[in-house]
């Protein structure tokens, strides 16, 4: 399957914006995370296709992961 | 010693008063609103003689507690007609707590159509018959009153939207490096200029320092306070990094990022306006990424942003801005959004309602959706002139509504709602409700648990949860506005056990007694309460306390949300 990812703030420094990746359908989120060298104590916001998802979740074709650190404003 | 100026434009005389047992325990918003509570009569006319205008820094200003040099500045609002407190950084805040001033209440409208500044000092206040800076944009003031009085002068003033009345018109605060900070919300530079108030310069020459009633509990408390800020993510290194305007994708992937006046959740030009591409653009110019808008800040949530060639065009840029400007006006360039910034800043106006009242704008055909040059020309020239468009337009979301035939206004209380579009964030439509302040996203910024994962999770598309989650940040809300401290330090108070006891622990230092968690929380209730009971009698009741009709009708993209939420349910809120 075909799988968006985008990355935000500091998780883009010597990584991407955006990109597509080909994965078993099901793959978890945090399969992608782990595979970008990220920890799950760095991750703040897990989206997947704009819905707050579980790092375990599963991924299917055309979805978007998201993931950001903890940030905040307002 | 701690005292109350009162300030009489009927008959230019002021006076010095100790502090009534009653407000002794009281700063900031707590204090401004107990004081309109008990002497503004609610159903008197906002701009008319019988409202008062008072500032009143927080309980910590002026200590060495880090982020508590904020002021609150609270009156009848002549944009929503209920009760206002709205707090700002700055210096003057600090200024006004070393002076011993615990508030200073304007009353009363001069009899004579001239116009007067303010000096306060540690003889007291003085009212100066003021001409020459008359009709002069704030920048222009501030560089002028600093020749006239001093580099270090604390400076209130309003541009020419707060002269004319406007009731988007904000008070403009001097920040340590001569720009510009903003009591914004809520038209209060309307009611200075109605009081033929031009400025507000500030001089603590011969000051004491704020007194601290136990000191060395005070430095263990604050040691602990700034340490839980720094160790935050989003105080420590999200907002420094890229300031508040970080919000702008993650909303946009959330779908509750308002787009062309709320007709969309997300915005095709999101990346380019959003806070990783204004970090880098500030990088690569030479600007400041981060900077505080006063003394003893360090979260530094501000920045300097700076042009193509290099040279400075803002600071303070606000995410509300950015988005209002930005997603819902379909304006993809953070340079023309900079200096639409900058240029409200010099008029005088508030940069969330002149926002929100571009994108209604643009729907009534006034201007073309996307046309930043437009955009600029109408500030300065339209509403810097106050010419009649430009009236309209200097009224804010509402006013251009009403007088074009919009339908789709989004407002709560006349009072323009930022940022969060409240169908698919739906704990900040519960804020935007009930807020006693109209549509105020800061009254209870519900985003830090609906979106951030920053005290907990509540899913933002769902009804669950969301009255309470509203309902206990508005009050802790109340009671932190009451300190003098930056809203941002809920991040940290929200995840981190010693951040909010150490807050406790500061005050109680500060003035030797001894406040529970409870009596804090027992104060943002209270709060709540007076200012509700303010709006009851000015005319409010729940029905009031509604959103827009589009709300409930429109489904907004991706999620196809709706507010679906029950009069009866929003009513819940008030159940404390």
């Amino acid at each position: 399957m075909q799988v968006t990812v985008k990355l935000f703030a500091t998780f883009r420094n010597g990584r991407f914006k955006v990109t597509s990746q080909e994965l078993t359908e099901g793959t978890a989120c945090r399969t992608i995370m782990l595979g970008l060298e990220l920890t799950e104590e760095q991750i703040g916001v897990v989206l997947v296709n704009g819905r707050h998802a579980a790092l375990d979740q599963g991924l299917h074709e055309g979805d978007t992961l998201a993931l950001f650190p903890l940030v905040g404003g307002g | 010693m701690n005292k109350i100026i009162r300030i009489n434009m009927n008959d230019l005389s002021t006076r010095i008063e100790d502090v009534p047992a009653a407000w002794a325990g009281l700063g900031g918003r707590g204090l401004t609103s107990t004081i309109v509570a008990a002497e503004v009569p609610p159903t008197c006319h906002a701009l008319g003689p019988n409202n008062k205008l008072v500032f009143a820094p927080g309980l910590l200003t002026g200590t060495p507690a880090a982020n508590s040099g904020r002021l609150s500045a609270g009156a009848k609002s002549p944009l929503t007609g209920t009760i206002k407190e709205s707090n700002a950084g700055g210096t003057a805040a600090q200024m006004l707590a070393r002076l011993g001033i615990k508030a200073l209440i304007i009353e009363g409208i001069p009899a004579e159509d001239k116009w007067y500044s303010l000096h306060v000092s540690m003889d007291g206040v003085a009212i100066r018959e003021e001409s020459e800076l008359v009709g002069k944009w704030n920048f222009a003031v501030i560089e002028a009153i600093e020749a006239r009085l001093g580099k270090k002068t604390g400076i209130l003033t309003i541009g020419p939207a707060g002269e004319m009345k406007m009731t988007a018109a904000n008070i403009s605060v001097k920040d340590p490096d001569s720009k510009i900070r903003s009591h914004g919300r809520g038209g209060l530079g309307a009611v200075m200029g109605s009081k033929k108030i031009k400025f507000i310069s500030i001089d603590d020459q011969g000051a004491p320092k704020v007194p601290i009633a136990d000191p060395e509990k005070f430095k263990t408390a604050a040691r602990v306070f700034a340490k839980a800020l720094m160790d935050h993510p989003v105080s420590g290194e999200g907002l420094p990094t890229y300031g508040t305007n970080v919000l702008v994708n993650i909303l946009n992937e959330a779908g509750g990022l308002p787009t062309r006046n709320f007709t969309s959740g997300r915005f095709d030009g999101a990346d380019k306006i959003s806070g990783e591409t204004m970090n880098e653009t500030i990088t690569a110019r030479g600007g400041k990424v981060k900077h505080g808008c006063h003394a003893g800040c360090i979260i530094q949530c501000s920045q300097v942003y700076h042009d193509q060639q290099g040279k400075y065009v803002t600071s303070g840029f606000e995410y509300e801005t950015i988005w209002g400007l930005g997603a819902d006006c379909c304006i993809d360039n953070l340079d023309d959004i900079a200096r639409a910034d900058s240029l409200m800043d010099d008029i005088g106006i508030d940069s969330i309602e002149t926002a929100v009242m571009f994108g209604v704008a643009m729907e009534a055909g006034i201007l073309q959706w996307g046309d930043s040059r437009e955009m600029l020309r109408i500030l300065a020239e339209e509403i810097g002139r106050g010419t009649p468009l430009g009236r309209i337009l200097g009224g804010g979301a509402g006013s251009v509504g009403k007088t074009y035939g919009v339908t789709r206004v989004p407002v709560v209380k006349n009072q323009g709602i930022p940022a969060y579009d409240p169908r698919s964030v739906k704990g900040i439509g519960i804020t935007y409700a009930t807020s006693t302040m109209g549509a105020d996203h800061t009254a209870g910024y519900t985003i830090a648990t609906n979106i951030l994962n920053v005290g907990g999770y509540v899913d933002p598309l769902k009804k669950d949860g969301q009255v309470e989650l509203s309902r206990n940040l508005q009050i802790a809300t109340a009671a932190v506005d009451s300190t003098g401290m930056c809203i941002f330090i809920a991040f940290p108070a929200l995840d981190i056990p010693e951040c909010l006891p150490a807050l406790i622990d500061m005050i109680n230092a500060r003035f030797g007694i001894s406040l529970t968690g409870d009596d804090v929380t027992n104060l943002g209730k209270h709060i709540l309460k007076v200012e509700r009971q303010f709006n009851i009698e000015a005319g409010f009741s729940n029905i009031h306390d509604r959103l827009p009709e589009f709300f409930t009708t429109e489904k907004v993209a991706p999620h196809n949300a709706i507010w679906d939420f029950s009069g009866d349910e929003i009513d819940e809120f008030w159940n404390f």
